[in-house]
């Protein structure tokens, strides 16, 4: 270690550097700073002194250090590429690495911001700050020490970019979808509904909850174990509100045990809703909606226990599950209930599929509000939806042709980063 | 007033994260960071809210001598314990050698575990259930598992090793079933989802979903 130390004709900035005696501010680049040279010096320390002894010679510089500003983004980056060290080879062993310097001025001092292995000719530098100019220089290191970096690049500047150029492709999907949902929910406001197949796992839920009521039991509702910012949890809770419209109109009992708070917080509404718009609000039960816990087996031991001890007659399990989907189905089954599924996350459905009665698959899940309602708005962004399903299987087609031509410009411009 | 406050700060904020998608300058990206930090506040918060609810919920069960009100009693104590013994440890209470670890070490994760065992013995009896062959879809069902199950394992692979042609092969028929109809099945159910989800995020942005905000004017 202290072989390459000696070779380093800055060490002494950069102790000062990492001493804190800079007079720039930045604190987490500094610690950055710091944590790459540790790693660096470590790894490359342990090989040196014997290698030095053995009389190897420093390897020769990298050169045409070039940069260029990361495309597409905050101005959060720098991209630099140079040409490898003429001893970069593996039959010569004599570089192990390539140190990345950046400095604010041509003169130093100079930072330690990366490294890269031996053979890597370019790297990206993650933590510039925007609109600050730097000078980077790159040095090759082997085991007969460092050599003096060949020259200076800059000044660099990370600049922020207004469009990601690459999601132009989604822009217009995007834009032709929202386009055709309006549309089509106008239209059907304007009179013209579109028609809705049957879905028999929405229908069933009615089914479910009308034997319920027939037993004398409870209804239990999951709606997913995930948080609010995944849109299934947002369908379950939705379709939440017409079962407990429902649940209402039967005067049955609903138990709604909850994964996450704010989930939990909107539950409670959607309840308090169903049960006001079904016109029996006297009949809300504040208790039936729980939060239990946001732990996948903790909330699964609630569930099942709730499965086991009340007995509820119809399990609806609508959102977002994991591995606790056949864990509960199959308690479930292990009872006698009637289960309805919906989830849109595809390694699960399978389980749901054996295990329950009825299983809304992917879409069906998120189409389940607007059939339920038969709000003409809901039920016409079905039809947007559609439309848009269309465009994709033409876009699909023409795209597989293209590439058998060899003619990729569809396919690169899909292709979003 | 109450309804339409939240339906415009939900369009505004809905509209602004979708822009920070093709938009990555400061001028969107910064606050949308701040937006989504927020979020986690708010999350945060949300905490009390639900543990508020757990502790009243199960304290009535206690109180009212509820069927069960024993395993309530030991859950209500096993929460102010956790939160008690956290809070006296303070910001080390990740600490290896701290009573939550200890706590996290050997009451949490065995029972994690526990639970999670239990998928297998689920898993077997679904199985015996999904692969009876009553019908001709339920026929290919159970082929096609028959092959995928038997084309992963080496005992498959060295069964039909000998076959000259090598699309025969299980290990082969196996990855053509993974590769081919799964593939496209699970691409098409995620295309469809990832409709759902545009339609029902649109119809929560222009306020036409709007059952979460209560049917209370």
């Amino acid at each position: 270690m202290s072989g390459i130390a000696e070779r380093n004709p800055n060490r002494s900035s950069q102790e000062a550097h990492l001493a804190g005696e800079s007079n720039r501010p930045r604190s987490r680049g500094l610690i950055h700073a710091a944590a790459v040279q540790a790693v660096v010096w470590l790894a490359l320390g342990a090989a040196a002194p014997a290698s030095h002894a053995a009389g190897m010679p420093p390897p020769a510089p990298p050169s045409g250090l070039t940069w260029s500003d990361t495309p597409n983004d905050a101005g959060r980056s720098v991209e630099l590429a140079w040409k490898l060290s003429p001893d970069d080879t593996l039959a010569t062993g004599r570089v192990t690495g390539y140190l990345i310097e950046r400095s604010e001025t041509p003169a130093g001092p100079w930072t330690l911001v990366d490294s890269t292995a031996a053979g890597v000719s370019g790297r990206e530098d993650q933590s510039v700050q925007r609109d600050t100019d730097y000078f980077y220089r790159v040095t090759a290191v082997g085991p007969g020490g460092r050599t003096p970096a060949l020259s200076v690049t800059g000044p660099v500047r990370a600049v922020s970019q207004w469009i990601n150029q690459t999601r132009w492709s989604v822009l217009v999907f995007l834009v032709v979808f929202f386009g055709a949902v309006l549309f089509y929910m106008a239209s059907a406001q304007a009179g013209r509904k579109p028609f809705v197949r049957r879905i028999p796992g929405i229908d069933a839920i009615e089914e479910a909850i009308g034997r319920a009521t027939e037993m004398g039991r409870p209804v239990l509702y999951i709606p997913g174990i995930t948080d609010i910012d995944d849109m299934q949890t947002v369908a379950g809770l939705v379709i939440l509100e017409s079962v407990a419209k429902i649940t209402a109109r039967y005067e049955t009992q609903v138990t709604v045990p909850v994964s996450y708070p704010i989930p939990f917080a909107i539950a409670d509404e959607m309840v308090k809703s169903g049960y006001l718009s079904a016109g029996k609000p006297e009949l809300y039960d504040p208790r039936s909606v729980s939060f239990v816990s946001p732990e996948q087996f903790a909330f699964v031991a609630a569930i099942t226990g709730i499965m086991l001890r009340d007995r509820p007659a119809a399990h609806i399990f609508m959102g977002s599950f994991f591995a606790e989907s056949l864990l509960l189905a199959e308690t479930g089954f292990s009872t006698g209930a009637i289960q309805v599924a919906g989830t849109a996350q595809v390694a699960q459905l399978p389980f749901f599929v054996v295990a329950c009665d009825y299983t809304l698959i992917g879409e069906e899940l998120y189409a389940a509000s607007a059939y339920l309602s038969g709000e003409p708005k809901l039920v016409g962004s079905l039809k947007g939806a559609d439309l848009l399903k269309l465009i994709i299987m033409a876009v699909i087609i023409v795209g597989c042709l293209l590439e058998s031509f060899g003619i990729h410009g569809l396919t690169v411009w899909m292709n979003t980063q | 007033m109450k309804r339409e406050i939240p339906l415009f700060l939900t369009a505004v904020i809905g509209i602004f994260m979708i822009l920070s998608f093709f938009v990555p300058h400061q001028v969107v990206s910064v606050p949308a960071d701040f937006l989504q930090q927020s979020a986690v506040i708010l999350v945060a918060f949300g905490y009390v809210l639900g543990g508020a609810n757990a502790l009243k919920v199960n304290f009535d069960a206690v109180y009212k001598r509820e069927p069960g009100w024993i395993y309530k009693l030991v859950l209500i104590g096993s929460l102010i314990a956790t939160v008690a013994i956290g809070l006296a440890e303070g910001r080390n209470w990740q600490d290896e050698t701290t009573r939550s670890m200890w706590i996290y070490n050997n009451l949490y994760a065995p029972m994690n575990a526990t639970m999670f065992a239990l998928l297998a013995f689920f898993i077997a009896s679904a199985a015996f259930r999904a692969f009876r062959i009553r019908t001709l879809e339920a026929g290919l069902l159970a082929t096609a598992a028959l092959i995928v199950m038997l084309g992963r394992v080496p005992v498959g692979d060295y069964a039909t090793r000998w076959l000259p042609w090598k699309w025969a092969q299980l290990s082969s028929l196996q990855q053509w079933i993974m590769d081919n109809p799964q593939n496209s099945a699970k691409r098409a159910i995620l295309m469809g989802a990832a409709m759902g989800v545009m339609a029902t995020g649109l119809r929560v942005i222009l306020g036409i979903e709007r059952s979460y905000l209560s049917g209370e004017d």
